[in-house]
C-alpha cells in the first residue's frame, strides 16, 4: 500500500536520481543551482562585500601613501620595498596574524585582502604620477596653479589611466583572493569551494568557481566603463 | 595576549618541528614542491615565451595569459583537481597527500608571469640594437644567443621571481583542499581553534617566503648585464618604460 503511494507522489524523475546527488555527482547541474539559489546569492553577495571594502580601504590608504613617497623621495624606497614585502606573505600565512586583533571576523579577511591591494595601488600612483609629463606641470605653474591646485586639478586626473590599469589588477586578483577567506569562514564564494571539497559536491564547488571568475569579469569591465566616463580625452584622440 | 603565548610555545617546541606531521618534514615537502613546480613551468614557459619573442609572435596570448591567471582563484582550480577523478587525492612520491593535484596546480600558475615576463624581456630590446646585429651577419640564433638574451635576462629572471613567490603562496593554500605543505599548520590549528598553532605555520609560511625573495632578489642582481647604481624593480631596460612593464606583468593574485 505504503509503495504505491510514493509511486504516485513521487514524480517521474524519481526512477533518476538528480544530477547533483551523490550518486551521480555531475560537475555541472543546473538543478543545483535552481534548489540552491538563496545560499549561492548569499554567498555572492558576501564575496562582493568583502572584494569592494578590501578596494575601497586600500585606495583610502594608498592615496596618502602615494603623496607621502612622492613628497620625501627618500620614504618611497621604503614605502614600496615595505608592501613588495607583505605580497611576498601568502595569503593562507597572512590572515592569521591579525586574528589576534580582529578575531574571526569578515574584517580579518578584508584588512589581509586590502594590503595585497595596496601593494599593487601605491606602485600604479606612483607611475601614474610619475607619467605626467614636466612640461604640463611647468605649464600648470605658469598658469599660477599652486601645489595643491595643480595635484588636484592637472596631475591626479592625468595620472587617473595608470592608476585605473592598477586597479583593474587589484580588483580582479583580489575577487579571487577572497576565495582564502574560507578559512575563517568568510570566503563568500569560497566557503561554497570549501564546502564542495569537504563533501566532494562537484557541482557546487564548480558553480561557485565559475561565478568567481565572471565576477572578477565583471569588475573588471566596470572599472573601464568608470575609466572611459572618467577620462574622455583618452579614447577621444585615439579615434 | 595567550595567543601570542601559545604562538611562541608553539614555535619553541621541539616536538612541533619533529616527526612525520612535523613543521621540518612539511616546511621539505612544500620546498620540494616549489622546486619542481618552478623547474617544470620554467621548461615549459621559457621556451616557448622566448621562441614567440624572437619571433615577434603571439603577442596577444603571452601577455593576456597573465591576466587569465589572475582571474581564476587557486583555491578554485586546487579544488577542482583534487575533486575529479584525475589527479585526485592520491598520494604521490615525496609530495604527500593530493601531491599530482598540488604539483599541476603549482606550475599552471607560475606559467602565467614566467610567459609574460620572458615575452616582454625579449620584445623590450631596443630595435635599432638587433638591427645593428643583424647588420653585423649575425643569423637569427646568434642574434637571439647574443643580444637578445643577454639583455632580456634581468626582466626574465624577475619573471622567475614573480613565479617562485606566486608557487610558494599556492603550495600554502594547497592545505585548504587537504594538501601537502606547511599550510596544514594553520589549517588544522584553525579547525582544532588552537590559533596560536595556525598563527605559528604563518610564521614560518612568511618567513621563509620573505627569505625566497630576498634570495631571488640576490640572482636578480647577478644577472644583470649592465649593473645600475640604484636598480629599479622589474626593469632591465631604460627606466621610462619600466611602469608600462610592471603593469602588463605585475605581481599575479595568490
Amino acid at each position: 500500500m505504503r509503495v504505491t503511494l510514493l509511486a504516485t507522489v513521487m514524480p517521474p524523475a524519481a526512477d533518476e536520481p538528480s544530477c547533483y546527488s551523490a550518486v551521480v555527482n555531475e560537475w555541472w547541474c543546473f538543478q543545483y543551482v535552481d534548489d540552491r539559489r538563496g545560499e549561492i546569492i548569499d554567498a555572492t553577495v558576501q564575496h562582493l562585500q568583502i572584494t569592494v571594502a578590501a578596494l575601497v580601504l586600500a585606495v583610502v590608504i594608498a592615496l596618502p601613501l602615494a603623496m607621502t613617497a612622492r613628497r620625501f623621495p627618500r620614504l618611497e624606497s621604503g614605502i614600496l620595498g615595505l608592501s613588495t614585502a607583505v605580497y611576498t606573505i601568502p595569503s593562507l600565512a597572512l590572515f592569521p596574524f591579525f586574528l589576534p586583533f580582529t578575531g574571526l571576523t569578515a574584517t580579518t579577511v578584508v584588512l589581509g585582502l586590502a594590503l595585497y591591494a595596496l601593494t599593487v595601488l601605491v606602485r600604479a600612483m606612483l607611475d601614474g604620477l610619475r607619467a605626467v609629463p614636466d612640461d604640463v606641470r611647468e605649464s600648470a605653474v605658469g598658469l599660477g596653479y599652486g601645489p595643491t591646485g595643480a595635484l588636484l586639478r592637472i596631475e591626479l586626473p592625468l595620472a587617473l589611466p595608470v592608476f585605473m590599469a592598477g586597479l583593474r589588477i587589484a580588483a580582479v586578483s583580489t575577487v579571487a583572493l577572497t576565495t582564502v577567506g574560507a578559512l575563517l569562514s568568510y570566503g563568500g564564494l569560497g566557503n561554497l569551494i570549501q564546502h564542495g571539497v569537504a563533501r566532494n559536491f562537484r557541482a557546487e564547488l564548480l558553480t561557485a568557481s565559475v561565478l568567481c571568475v565572471l565576477l572578477a569579469l565583471l569588475l573588471d569591465v566596470l572599472i573601464v566603463l568608470t575609466q572611459r566616463i572618467l577620462t574622455p580625452w583618452t579614447h577621444g584622440s585615439r579615434l | 595576549m595567550s595567543v601570542f603565548g601559545d604562538t611562541w610555545n608553539y614555535l619553541l617546541d621541539p616536538a612541533s618541528w619533529s616527526g612525520q606531521d612535523g613543521m621540518l618534514t612539511l616546511l621539505g615537502q612544500q620546498m620540494v614542491l616549489t622546486v619542481t613546480a618552478l623547474l617544470l613551468a620554467l621548461s615549459i614557459g621559457l621556451p616557448v615565451a622566448l621562441t614567440l619573442g624572437h619571433l615577434g609572435r603571439g603577442g596577444f596570448v603571452a601577455i593576456n595569459i597573465s591576466n587569465v591567471g589572475r582571474a581564476v582563484p587557486t583555491f578554485a582550480l586546487l579544488a577542482v583537481l583534487v575533486t575529479a577523478d584525475w589527479p585526485g587525492t592520491a598520494t604521490f612520491g615525496p609530495y604527500g597527500r593530493a601531491g599530482l593535484a598540488t604539483l599541476v596546480a603549482l606550475t599552471l600558475f607560475a606559467l602565467p608571469p614566467i610567459i609574460t615576463n620572458a615575452y616582454a624581456a625579449v620584445r623590450e630590446v631596443p630595435a635599432d640594437v638587433v638591427q645593428a646585429a643583424v647588420g653585423m651577419g649575425m643569423t637569427g640564433p646568434q642574434t637571439f644567443r647574443r643580444v637578445e638574451l643577454p639583455l632580456a635576462l634581468p626582466l626574465v629572471v624577475s619573471g622567475i621571481r614573480l613565479a617562485l613567490v606566486q608557487v610558494w603562496a599556492t603550495a600554502t593554500i594547497a592545505a585548504l583542499v587537504a594538501g601537502p605543505g606547511l599550510g596544514r599548520v594553520i589549517t588544522d590549528g584553525f579547525a582544532a581553534n588552537y590559533y596560536g598553532k595556525g598563527i605559528a605555520g604563518a610564521v614560518v609560511v612568511a618567513g621563509v617566503a620573505l627569505v625566497l625573495e630576498g634570495a631571488s632578489a640576490l640572482l636578480q642582481r647577478a644577472a644583470d648585464p649592465v649593473p645600475r647604481t640604484r636598480p629599479t624593480r622589474g626593469s632591465g631596460q631604460s627606466s621610462d618604460r619600466a611602469p608600462k612593464i610592471s603593469s602588463v606583468a605585475g605581481p599575479a593574485g595568490h
